[in-house]
């Protein structure tokens, strides 16, 4: 089902976590809410759940308004960070109270609900544990287990806080890809949140970048990440060189200093030039846009991380720039830089 | 006060339960150690007292205990049965004895069956809600811990008695509140209030509102999320709390006392009898009554213990 956010405001006393958020999710889409804690992604979640209100806007599920009906009503599948399993209930009966619950008149019979609870537990690959309570299952069980509870209703969006937050790195990892594989599988709509930009990259079809209740970006993992639309998106997706530059017209200045490189439409004054770590070209001294002296090369994979004290700066300004091994690069060597794709923001 | 830190100390061993039961597995080691000690070495665990030391603080807690705990427990079980088996169940067969004992059991059935529901209710709303005012109702909830029993009493006498506020309008419409039965329900509700607030409210806030969220995103309606979700995880913790407060209710003296009006057969209630009856030199059925009640505060003291370690296993964190 498709969702439609309109100028969502939600205050908490004087801090806005929402600040007039826009937002419209398709049918089937898988879409990662990405933004720093406090980035308002969590609160933008919780509305459309029906779990907060905001203080004014709309919210439309399939084209109906949503803010009219309490989250008992919504039929929204709501994964918790840290699982909210019922304690006191074994994994089976976790699963089927959803079904339980329902109103007398569309409860289905015991049957059904047995036989609709283990398939959903097939569905997750965790059958073998029904019997179990959630203190007996390891983090990533009970969120697979969280997961086959809120799908159980069948849910017309599916909606996950920080699904993988509480797991380690390994068992995160997997998770991941099989949540992306699930949702190949079963297609319903669904947003999660994260602050881990990988987990956004690699599992949505969208992303949408927050901070600090506003959207900064909405885009495909790879327009967010080339294309950065802010100072914002380009420093918290991916690492960057922060260089701080000024422009006058088409001219790029470092520390006084022409950079040569054009000004790609950047308004004259004081402002950012980003560089991604590996679209900095190294060559030998006096070719480049920037000169600096390496100090410190370490090599791992495919690649060489190096340490260069820009030239011009006294050695204050260092960078790591990741290069190709094609050619070891040395401590102590002098050697030009050029940004081979870079953005300029004003500065703030 | 004193009431007041009880409850408090009981809480705190409540929460440091689980550490104790690690460091009483850690402890065969040390103890071993003590016992090799061996003449001439000067070294000495560094991790615990000497052994002499600890021996005199263990015995002097013993000793402690069995003066003022342990001694009366005995003396009074003991003067009840001083004049023998029959005269003991003579006494507690006594008309007054048996509208005693009946009054008791009238009045803790009444007041636990509200401050159960009161107290579910207020330690929600504690909870689960944010509030202005919360912290005020907090305090509220703790103040007839803080008011001296005769002053809770003292209360009521001055809302329904003769010369209280409401006492014309009473005796003009026939209702009877002071010196009968409602008097000394409400005194006692007023006295056991907080009990099961208490007990309830630090397990509902650590537990937290998710699970009741997750409810209700499922599409559980109120009523179903307390019953089949907030209940089961309180279920102890509650329990725990009706205990302490079915003790004190029918062991509560002060207020009663105040409101009571002592009517032989009618309003005097277990403690109240005791101290009549040993005023007029009836020792055996004093204790006699007196062993009751202290039956019911072993009783408790046993079921106490019991539920802390359900209390425990129930707090167990889900461990990630």
């Amino acid at each position: 089902m498709a969702i439609e956010v309109k100028n969502i405001v939600k205050r908490f006393g004087s801090f806005a976590a929402l600040d007039n958020v826009d937002l419209k999710v398709a049918d089937g889409e898988l879409l990662a809410l990405l933004g720093p804690s406090g980035s308002g992604k969590t609160t933008l979640l919780r509305i459309i759940a029906g779990l907060d209100w905001p203080d004014s806007g709309e919210v439309a599920i399939d084209g109906e308004n949503a803010l009219s009906r309490g989250a008992s009503e919504r039929q929204v599948g709501f994964v918790f960070q840290h699982y909210a399993l019922f304690r006191h209930m074994t994994v089976f009966e976790n699963v089927a109270f959803g079904l339980r619950v329902q109103p007398r008149a569309i409860r289905k019979d015991e049957a059904t609900i047995r036989a609709r609870v283990k398939n959903l537990l097939d569905l997750v690959q965790l059958d073998w544990l029904a019997n179990r309570y959630p203190s007996q299952l390891s983090g990533g069980q009970r969120q697979r287990i969280a997961l086959a509870r809120a799908l159980a209703i069948e849910p017309r969006i599916l909606l996950l806080d920080e699904p993988f937050g509480a797991l380690d790195a390994k068992v995160r990892k997997e998770l991941r890809q099989w949540l992306r594989s699930l949702h190949n599988e079963i297609h319903v709509t669904s947003i999660f949140v994260t602050h881990d930009q990988e987990e956004a990259l690699e599992v949505a079809n969208r992303v949408v970048v927050m901070d600090k209740g506003k959207i900064e970006q909405i885009g495909s993992p790879g327009e967010v990440y080339d294309n950065p639309a802010t100072a914002f998106v380009h420093s918290f997706i991916g690492e960057s060189i922060v260089l701080p530059v000024d422009v006058a017209g088409d001219a790029v200045r470092l520390d006084g200093r022409p950079l040569n490189i054009p000004a790609l439409g950047a308004a004259s004054g004081a402002a950012k030039l980003f560089v991604r770590r590996h679209d900095m070209a190294v060559g030998p001294a006096g070719t480049g846009a920037l000169e600096g002296a390496i100090r410190h090369v370490r090599s791992f994979g495919p690649i060489q991380r190096a340490e260069v004290a820009l030239s011009g700066s006294e050695g204050k300004t260092v960078i790591e720039i990741d290069a190709p091994r094609d050619r070891e690069l040395q401590a102590g060597e002098i050697v030009s830089l050029q940004p081979r794709r870079y953005r300029i923001f004003a500065a703030q | 006060m004193s009431m007041q830190t009880g409850l408090a100390t009981s809480t705190t061993q409540l929460r440091t339960y689980a550490p104790a039961t690690d460091v009483g597995v850690a402890a065969p080691a040390p103890r071993l150690e003590i016992g090799r000690a061996e003449p001439g070495t000067a070294r000495r665990n560094p991790r615990t007292e000497p052994g002499p030391i600890r021996l005199v603080i263990i015995a002097l807690a013993i000793a402690f205990l069995s003066i003022f705990v342990v001694l009366p427990l005995v003396v009074v079980f003991a003067s009840a049965f001083s004049k023998g088996i029959v005269a003991y169940f003579a006494a507690l067969a006594e008309p007054e004895a048996l509208a005693a004992i009946k009054l008791t059991l009238l009045v803790a059935a009444i007041s636990v069956t509200l401050n159960l529901v009161f107290g579910v209710v207020a330690a929600w709303a504690i909870s689960k809600f944010e509030f202005t005012g919360k912290t005020f109702l907090i305090t509220l909830i703790d103040l007839p811990f803080s008011v001296s029993p005769v002053i809770s009493g003292l209360v009521f006498v001055l809302l329904f008695g003769a010369q209280g506020y409401f006492g014309s309008w009473l005796q003009a419409h026939n209702v009877h509140i002071l010196f009968a039965v409602p008097g000394i329900a409400l005194a006692t509700i007023f006295v056991t209030f907080p009990f099961v607030a208490r007990a309830l409210i630090p397990l509902m806030q650590e537990q937290g509102t998710q699970e009741e969220e997750a409810a209700i995103s499922l599409g559980a309606s109120g009523l179903q999320t307390f019953f089949r979700v907030t209940l089961p995880n309180i279920k102890w913790g509650l329990l725990y709390g009706v205990l302490l407060c079915n003790a004190r209710a029918m062991g509560e003296f002060g207020a009663v006392s105040v409101v009571s009006g002592h009517i032989r057969g009618e309003t005097n209630t277990m403690p109240l009898l005791v101290e009549i009856l040993y005023n007029e030199y009836q020792f055996v059925a004093s204790f006699a009554i007196a062993s009751l009640l202290a039956m019911l505060a072993l009783i408790t003291l046993v079921a106490k213990t019991v539920l802390e370690r359900r209390l425990d296993e129930a707090e167990v964190p889900d461990g990630d």
